[in-house]
């Protein structure tokens, strides 16, 4: 018998949603799902023979039966208290295996902040200027299978020439006790102007079952706006992630993406497309990924230069232990329009685990000719002369081994903009080494 | 405080110190001389704990305690201070971090709690002052970008803020301008005292006219062959190693 081992899900999907999609005030939105759904029938689960999933083998992920809607789970108080960010004050939102919790948000009533399940933004303009109007343009099954089945996720718009006083700090929280397939999607959206610090954590309730969380995030920075973005991974082994986070940016906007991955979830799987929409736009992407046991981490990144006068500046650092497996993709493109471009990428990896492994590919296809592109990318260990060093003054092994993973991160951390998050950030990553 | 009895060290089983002995009391200043390849930095690496150096006979005790059972940074903290002939510069490690880890390390060792930020500062300040080392290091990393001189009197530096038992200074004056040379010795000698001792590696006589030993060792194929007083060194610096050589590998051959 030859059977695809993920069609069990491919099959429930099918059947379960087959002429019976999510359907929604107002219709518009019921076409857009019917495409997207016949988009990921013809598509499937990609395999390894995907170019983009050759090191991400989704296969043992859907090869299992889950449940597709959350029921309402007990949410501990603890899980949200663990999830805060010691000496950060910020607006809090919190969704639960994606549901938008009202009574637990505290971004309500904020002057030129609208925060609301994106179910309650189908009517506002700009949902119907920007939903899936760039994400689905991309050719990842899981975007479209997100567009067809969402029933819950995000919707946040920072009001024109508002600049927050506070972060907004969303925790995504996995609860489930059952296995469960969640469809997670967000817009936000920065009016022109505005400027805002969105911080999304992502956690798991101690006890929660086996969860594979389909997060897709639209975001538009609109002109002069300003966003700083900080994805915190901090699930636990029975959480699994495929996020795709799609940024499109007016002119003269700024957009900074800061990616840690910390030892936990057992798969994750990050999608950052930001598309350079106009000219004199900036965008910084910063990514720290340590990873542990027999964890999976792959970030596949695309700087889409389509308009001249842009910079963007990508800086990625893998610090891999025991088994796990750490996966980079950059992709830079630079259009034929993109002149004066100036886009860096770069991209340093650190073995620790004698087993553990490291994927890393920079793919820069420029059909400008007056730009300024660099890439690099570094593969080592650790450097046991320094190490020997340190401890020759009398610091630990372990201390040792912190102040050099510090060091390797650096480059990165030292350029996180708000200092609260890059101290929490860095007391991460020493919780995360093992030590010896 | 210090004796090396048959010490024995191999690195990837090839045999370098081949029965070395040494006493060390406290308050002393030991010179170690010695051919290029002779095993004197292996002797300083063994004392500091590398692990690629493979102790395969005799013993090393530190005011009676087995140097050899611990770790290099228990060693540290046990007082042994070991001036690397190639300092390593570290990335990302600020200067300031490194030393405040190190010493509150120690400090913990010794059952003292963490010293004050202020004590600290001034403590920085005070012996940056006594080896005339005045290299910005608050926002600097560790050794990056220093000159060849700075690293050695960084480690002088780093000697005088941790205030060791035990200093090997291997070759701290190679690379040294004849200034740097002359400060570089005048904190030594304003560290020196009657409760710690100093093992000074070089090749030149001229350190040991400013760090004046008491004692003198010529090192040869993984052993001491002579020992003296700085009457040796003047000696050696008119002859070279050929005649200590030749009667060493005639006795040998005997
Ligand atoms: N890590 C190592 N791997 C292989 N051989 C080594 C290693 N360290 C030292 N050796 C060898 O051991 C011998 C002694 O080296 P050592 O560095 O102790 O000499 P030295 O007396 O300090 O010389 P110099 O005066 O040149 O500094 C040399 O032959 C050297 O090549
Ligand atoms: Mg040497």
């Amino acid at each position: 018998m030859i059977t695809q081992v993920s069609d069990s899900l491919y099959t429930q999907l099918v059947k379960t949603y087959e002429g019976n999609l999510p359907t929604s005030e107002p219709h518009s939105l019921d076409e857009i799902r019917r495409q997207a759904f016949d988009r990921f029938k013809s598509q499937g689960f990609p395999t390894v023979k995907r170019e983009d999933w050759k090191y991400t083998n989704v296969q043992p992920l859907v090869g299992r039966g889950y449940a597709f809607e959350a029921e309402p789970a007990a949410l501990d108080e603890a899980t949200i208290e663990a999830a805060a960010i010691p000496g950060l004050d910020a607006y809090r939102v919190v969704l639960v295996d994606g549901i938008y919790r009202a009574d637990l948000s505290t971004a309500k009533d904020v002057p030129g902040l609208s925060v609301m399940p994106i179910t309650e933004a189908f009517e506002r303009l700009c949902f119907a200027k920007y939903f899936s109007e760039y994400a689905d343009k991309t050719d990842n099954p899981f975007v479209a299978l997100n567009t067809a089945l969402f029933t819950q996720g995000l919707f946040i718009e920072v009001g024109k020439n508002q600049q927050l006083d506070k972060p907004i700090h969303i925790i995504h929280v996995a609860v489930t006790d059952r296995p469960l397939f969640t469809q997670v999607r967000n817009l936000y959206v920065m009016s022109t102007f505005a400027e805002a610090e969105i911080i999304e954590s992502f956690v798991t309730q101690t006890g929660a079952d086996h969860n594979l969380n389909n997060v897709v995030s639209e975001l538009v920075v609109r002109e002069n706006a300003k966003l700083q973005h900080y994805y915190l991974q901090l699930g636990s082994a029975q959480s699994h992630y495929l996020t795709h986070t799609e940024i499109y940016q007016e002119k003269h906007s700024l957009y900074n993406h800061y990616n840690c991955t910390f030892p936990g979830a057992t798969f994750v799987r990050n999608n950052i497309n930001v598309r350079l929409g106009d000219s004199e736009v900036e965008s910084h992407l910063y990514g720290v990924t340590l990873t542990a046991e027999n964890q999976f981490v792959d970030n596949h990144t695309i700087v889409d230069h389509l308009k001249p006068h842009c910079e963007s500046y990508e800086w990625y650092k893998n610090i891999t232990q025991d088994t796990s497996t750490a996966v980079f993709n950059g992709k830079i493109f630079v259009r034929q329009d993109a002149q004066k471009t100036n886009a860096f990428q770069q991209n340093n990896n650190m073995l620790i685990g004698e087993k553990s492994a490291v994927y890393t590919k920079p793919q820069l296809e420029i059909f400008a000719d007056d730009v300024k592109c660099s890439h690099g990318c570094t593969i080592g260990q650790f450097d046991n002369e320094a190490l020997f060093y340190l401890r020759a003054r009398g610091i630990s092994e372990a201390q040792a081994r912190v102040l050099l993973v510090h060091a390797f991160a650096f480059d990165v951390t030292s350029r996180f903009a708000n200092t609260t998050v890059r101290a929490y950030v860095e007391h991460l990553v020493e919780k995360g080494l093992k030590v010896g | 405080m210090l004796s090396i009895r048959n010490l024995h060290a191999s690195v990837e089983d090839k045999a370098i110190l081949k029965g070395l002995d040494l006493e060390v009391k406290a308050g002393e200043v030991h010179a170690i001389m010695g051919p290029n390849g002779s095993g004197k930095s292996t002797l300083g690496n063994v004392l500091a704990g590398r692990e690629s150096y493979e102790v395969t006979e005799g013993e090393v005790l530190l005011d009676g305690k087995d140097l050899l059972d611990l770790a290099p940074e228990d060693r540290a903290r046990e007082g042994v201070f070991l001036a690397f002939q190639y300092p390593v510069e570290i990335p990302g490690v600020s200067n300031i971090n490194f030393l405040k880890t190190a010493l509150n390390e120690i400090r913990e060792y010794k059952g003292l709690p963490p010293m004050e930020a202020r004590d600290f500062l001034n403590r920085v300040k005070e012996k940056q002052k006594l080896v005339e080392f005045d290299a910005k290091l608050a926002n600097r990393s560790l050794n990056e970008g220093f000159s060849g001189g700075e690293k050695k009197r960084n480690e002088i530096f780093q000697l005088a803020m941790l205030d060791p038992k035990l200093a090997i200074l291997d070759e701290t004056d190679s690379g040294l301008d004849i200034d740097a040379l002359r400060i570089v010795a005048r904190g030594v000698n304003q560290l020196r005292s009657k409760d710690n001792a100093f093992i000074v590696i070089t090749h030149y006589q001229r350190l040991l006219e400013y760090i004046v030993p008491d004692f003198v060792h010529v090192l040869y194929n993984g052993r001491i062959v002579r020992s003296g007083t700085k009457e040796l060194a003047l000696e050696l610096e008119e002859k070279g190693y050929d005649w200590i050589k030749e009667t060493v590998d005639a006795e040998g051959a005997v």
